[in-house]
Parts: C-alpha cells; structure tokens; sequence
C-alpha cells in the first residue's frame, strides 16, 4: 500500500512540474525568448488530459485503440507461437541448430524495423504488415530465451524422466516445456513492448488507421498534445498488456520459490 | 557366484570419452566386470573421481559402454535402444521435477506409463505413507527439507517396482543422522521385496552396514574391481548400532586395508594434476 502511494506521488510530482514549467506566464522564462514556447514544444498536461477525455467521450479513439491492439496481440501471439516452436526444435536438434546458426545471428542482428516498408509493400497499408513487423520483433526475443531456456534444462532431471519410462514426446511437455517456461515468461514481458513498437512504427509508416496514425497526423500539424495524448495512451495499454502477461505467469509458475518463502518443513 | 542368471551383469565394460580440446582420450573404466545376483544388495566403493558413476550409468543404458556387454536377467541391453526397463535408479543430484507437487513428481513414472489418474494418485498416496511423507504430497520440492526430497525420490523410484534399484551415492548430500535415518528406511523397504540392488558410494562404513557383498574399485583412470568381500552380519540390520560390533570393525579393517593403497594413489594423482 505504502509502495503504492509513493508511485502515485512520483505521477503526481512529475505532472505537477511538467504543468509548472510549461503553462505559460507561470513562472519567469529561462530558456526560451516567449511565454508560450514552452507550451508548444512540450504540451501542457491538462490539455494533454482533455484531448484523452474527448477521445474516449466521443468514441473516436476506440477505432483506432482496437486496430492497434489487435496488430500488437496479433504480433505478440504469432511471434511468440513461432519462437517457442523454432527454439524448441533448433534446442533439441543440434544439425539443425548448427545449420540454421549464421541465419539466425544473421536475422538477429539485422535492425529489423527496416523491413516496415518491404512488409508495407508485401502486406499493404493494412493491418497485415504491422503484424508482419511484430512477428519479427518478437521472435526473436522469445525465440533466444526458449533455446537457452531448453539448453539449461538439467541433464539428471532428464536422465531421471528417462529411467522413469518417459518417451521423447513426454520428455518434451513434461520435462523441457515447463522447464523453459520461466525463461519463456521472462521474454514475453519484453515481447509485449516489442509488439507495441512493430504496430506503432507501422503505422507510423503508413497506414490510415490506429494509434500511430494519430500521432502521425498531431505530428503534422504540430499539435503536441495530441502526441502526447497518444503517447500516454499507448503507455497505459503497454502496461495493461504486460499486467495481463503477469497475471498468467503467476497462475502458471506457482511452483516457483518465492524469496520471502520461509515454510520450509 | 550363484548359478542361476544374475539380475545384472556387467562383461569386460571399458568407458573411454574423447579428450578434452584434442588430448589423450580418457579411460574412465577398464575391463570391468560386475555382477549382481537376484535379491542380491551390492555396494561399490572406491576413491573419488575413480569412474563409479560411470558404470552405474551403463548399467543404467544411460551410457552405452566402448566395449563389453551389459545383461539383465540374461537379456543383452543393446545400445541405442533406451534405457534398462527393469531399474530404477536414485541419482545422487536432485532430479525431482521442481514444477511438479510432491504427490505428482511420485506418480511421474505412472504417468509416462499411461496408468489411469486416480488409480496412480491412490498408489502415490500409498508410496508417500510408506516413506513418511503423507500429508505432504501437496508440497513443492522447494517447500521440503533436503531428507524429505530424498524420500520423496525414493517413492518416486519404488512406485515402479524395479526388479534392480541402481543408487549413485543417494544420501551423500544429508547430514549424518538424517543419513543414518535413511538407511534403515531403505533397508526396511528393501527386507520387503528383496530387489537386486547396486548401490554406490564413497563411504565404506555405509557399504559393509548395507550391503550383502562389498565391491571395491581401484583408483582412475581404468578403473574396475580390485576386490570383493561378502557381508555375512546378521539381518534385519541397525545401521547405527552395527557399526559398533566386532564383526563390523573386523571386516570394517579388512576392507579398507584393500581399499587404502587406492584412495592414496587417487590422492596422489589428483595433487599431481
């Protein structure tokens, strides 16, 4: 409860000085020539707040909200299905691990966010290519925390499951599944972000729908805060999402030991 | 030697591993041979680092040998074609599963079995009460001390009634009473059935207060069987009190008379190194 009040107080602080340092004529201007200049390059955070209340009075953002949700889930979920496969089975099969090796490093170190025009082209202005952008953002995170995850599993627990009459398909769910699970939870929660930047940057680039269209458009007519707005709006369903990954985590690895656990019998 | 077919048979077993970054390759065991007998209980002793892992491993088909021949019950145990069906083994390492309850790590191998729920979670049930553990099947690994752990994976092992029980050092990582507490356990559990047993360990006085037969290893590499002494005390046993008899220290000094000379050679190779 505590921990909870002194981050609603650093919110509170940290609106209450952006208010301070941009309304105009509050305070005496120390970096810039006019009052209102603060104004317009930093937004003001009440008018920030109304642009959000009139979006969601109006309904106007819903539109948008559910076209960038639904490419981030869409990333999120294609990319992650497709990391946990490819990782489990380059993990478990070392040709294919040492084959598809220089590929991989390749495609990880390629700054993926060039590939948005190419998917625009491939995919359309449509949802399809910011999809296509978190897919592979996505991937790859997911896709190295599976494969270390499998590598880390311990060779006597396997040798054990083995002695107990486990086939190699019961080994995998009961054995390297839930053992790479936490590796895995542990990657999803970046995923989520990397989900949110596929979207948003598509959209960016082109797109006649969604959050970053909005941005896109406040951006050209140097309307700051509605740039914020949106901004903050996306920020807070970022959060949303990664609760939401947290939230089944924790049904998940319930098994897990906690630091404050003391029970021991 | 009896005449009938041993449970468990190891013929000339030598375990060679390449060298490490392109060095001599490293023999772990040298023409080793083994048996053990029907409802006989085996320990093997010998210095550390001296390869007994690595036999019990072949003998579990975890690791198929360089050359030689594992049988069980008369039944060559081809590599390449999984592990010994009829053993359980008790590794020294932890190696419950720690997403899994204590109940549910018990039933594992009934599981893979294909054995019906509720039928497996009754003669789980049945397993915990028989180690000590009922009423802590709902726990986690990590919410159980270090002998209950060792319990729960000897139940885990039992419940598949193996015709041969390979154990790698099981109670080497326990303090000395909880230890001792153990070794009568298991001893009772064995009295029941009387499985086959082969059981490793680095402590002599554990081997001669468990065993029916003594087997000691020379020092690595190429380690195989020097010597072999047959235990004849007298059972049901108290692993605490008989390691105060005469016949105990008798065979206690005569054993370790053999073993001596490799545990100093051991010794010295190691410093050496």
């Amino acid at each position: 409860m505590r921990l909870r009040a002194l981050q609603i107080l650093i919110l509170g602080l940290l609106i209450a000085l952006w208010y301070l340092l941009t309304k105009p004529g509050l305070i005496p201007n120390f970096y810039f020539e006019q009052d209102n200049r603060a104004a317009f390059f930093f937004g003001e955070p009440q008018k920030v707040f109304q642009v959000i209340v009139d979006w969601f009075v109006s309904g106007e953002i819903f539109g948008h909200l559910w076209i960038t949700l639904l490419e981030t889930a869409l990333g999120f979920v294609i990319g992650s299905v497709f990391g946990l496969g490819v990782g489990l089975w380059l993990a478990l099969s070392k040709t294919a691990s040492a084959v598809m090796d220089p590929y991989i490093k390749g495609f990880n170190s390629m700054p993926r966010v060039v590939l948005a025009p190419i998917f625009a082209v491939w995919f359309g202005l449509g949802i399809w290519s910011k999809v296509a952008l978190g897919v592979t953002l996505v991937f790859f995170v997911v896709f190295f925390n599976v494969y270390q995850g499998v590598r880390e599993v311990s060779p006597t627990l396997i040798a054990n499951a083995r002695m107990l009459g486990a086939s190699q398909r019961q080994l995998l769910r009961s054995i390297y599944l839930p053992s790479a699970m936490s590796w895995v939870f542990a990657s999803l929660h970046n995923a989520v972000g990397l989900a949110f930047v596929g979207a948003v940057v598509g959209e960016y680039l082109g797109s006649a729908h969604g959050v970053g269209y909005l941005i896109l458009q406040a951006e050209g007519t140097f309307d700051v805060n509605t740039v914020f707005a949106g901004i903050l709006v996306l920020t807070v369903f970022a959060l949303v999402l990664d609760g939401l990954v947290g939230v089944i985590e924790g049904r998940l690895m319930t098994w897990q030991p906690r630091a404050s656990d003391t029970e021991k019998v | 030697m009896t005449a009938t077919t041993p449970a468990l048979a190891l013929d000339d077993i030598t375990c060679r591993f390449a060298g490490r970054d392109s060095g001599a390759p490293y023999t772990a065991v040298a023409n080793a041979t083994l048996r053990v007998g029907e409802g006989e209980f085996v320990s093997v002793v010998g210095p550390t680092g001296c390869g007994k892992s690595t036999l019990l491993n072949v003998a579990a088909g975890l690791l198929a040998p360089s050359s030689g021949i594992v049988s069980v019950f008369g039944q060559r145990l081809m590599p390449g074609q999984g592990v010994n069906r009829r053993a359980g083994y008790m590794f020294q390492a932890d190696a419950l599963m720690p997403w899994r309850t204590g109940i549910e790590n018990v039933v594992a191998g009934l599981d893979f079995r294909g054995v019906p729920r509720g039928e497996a979670r009754q003669q789980g049930e049945a397993w915990l009460r028989r180690v000590g553990l009922a009423g802590f099947g709902d726990r986690y690994p990590h919410q159980m001390s270090g002998g209950m752990r060792k319990r729960l994976a000897l139940a885990q092992t039992l419940i598949m009634r193996p015709d041969i029980l390979l154990m790698d050092e099981p109670f080497s990582a326990l303090d000395v009473q909880t230890r001792q507490l153990m070794e009568n356990e298991l001893l009772a559990l064995w009295a029941e059935d009387r499985k086959s047993v082969l059981f490793i360990t680095h402590d002599l006085e554990e081997a001669i207060a468990l065993s029916d037969r003594v087997v000691v290893l020379s020092a690595g590499p190429g380690t195989r069987p020097i010597g072999d002494f047959r235990i004849d005390l007298p059972r049901p046993r108290d692993v605490s009190e008989i390691r105060m008899t005469p016949a105990f220290l008798t065979l206690h000094r005569e054993i370790w008379s053999a073993m001596k000379e490799e545990v100093l050679k051991a010794y010295e190779r190691q410093k050496a190194a």
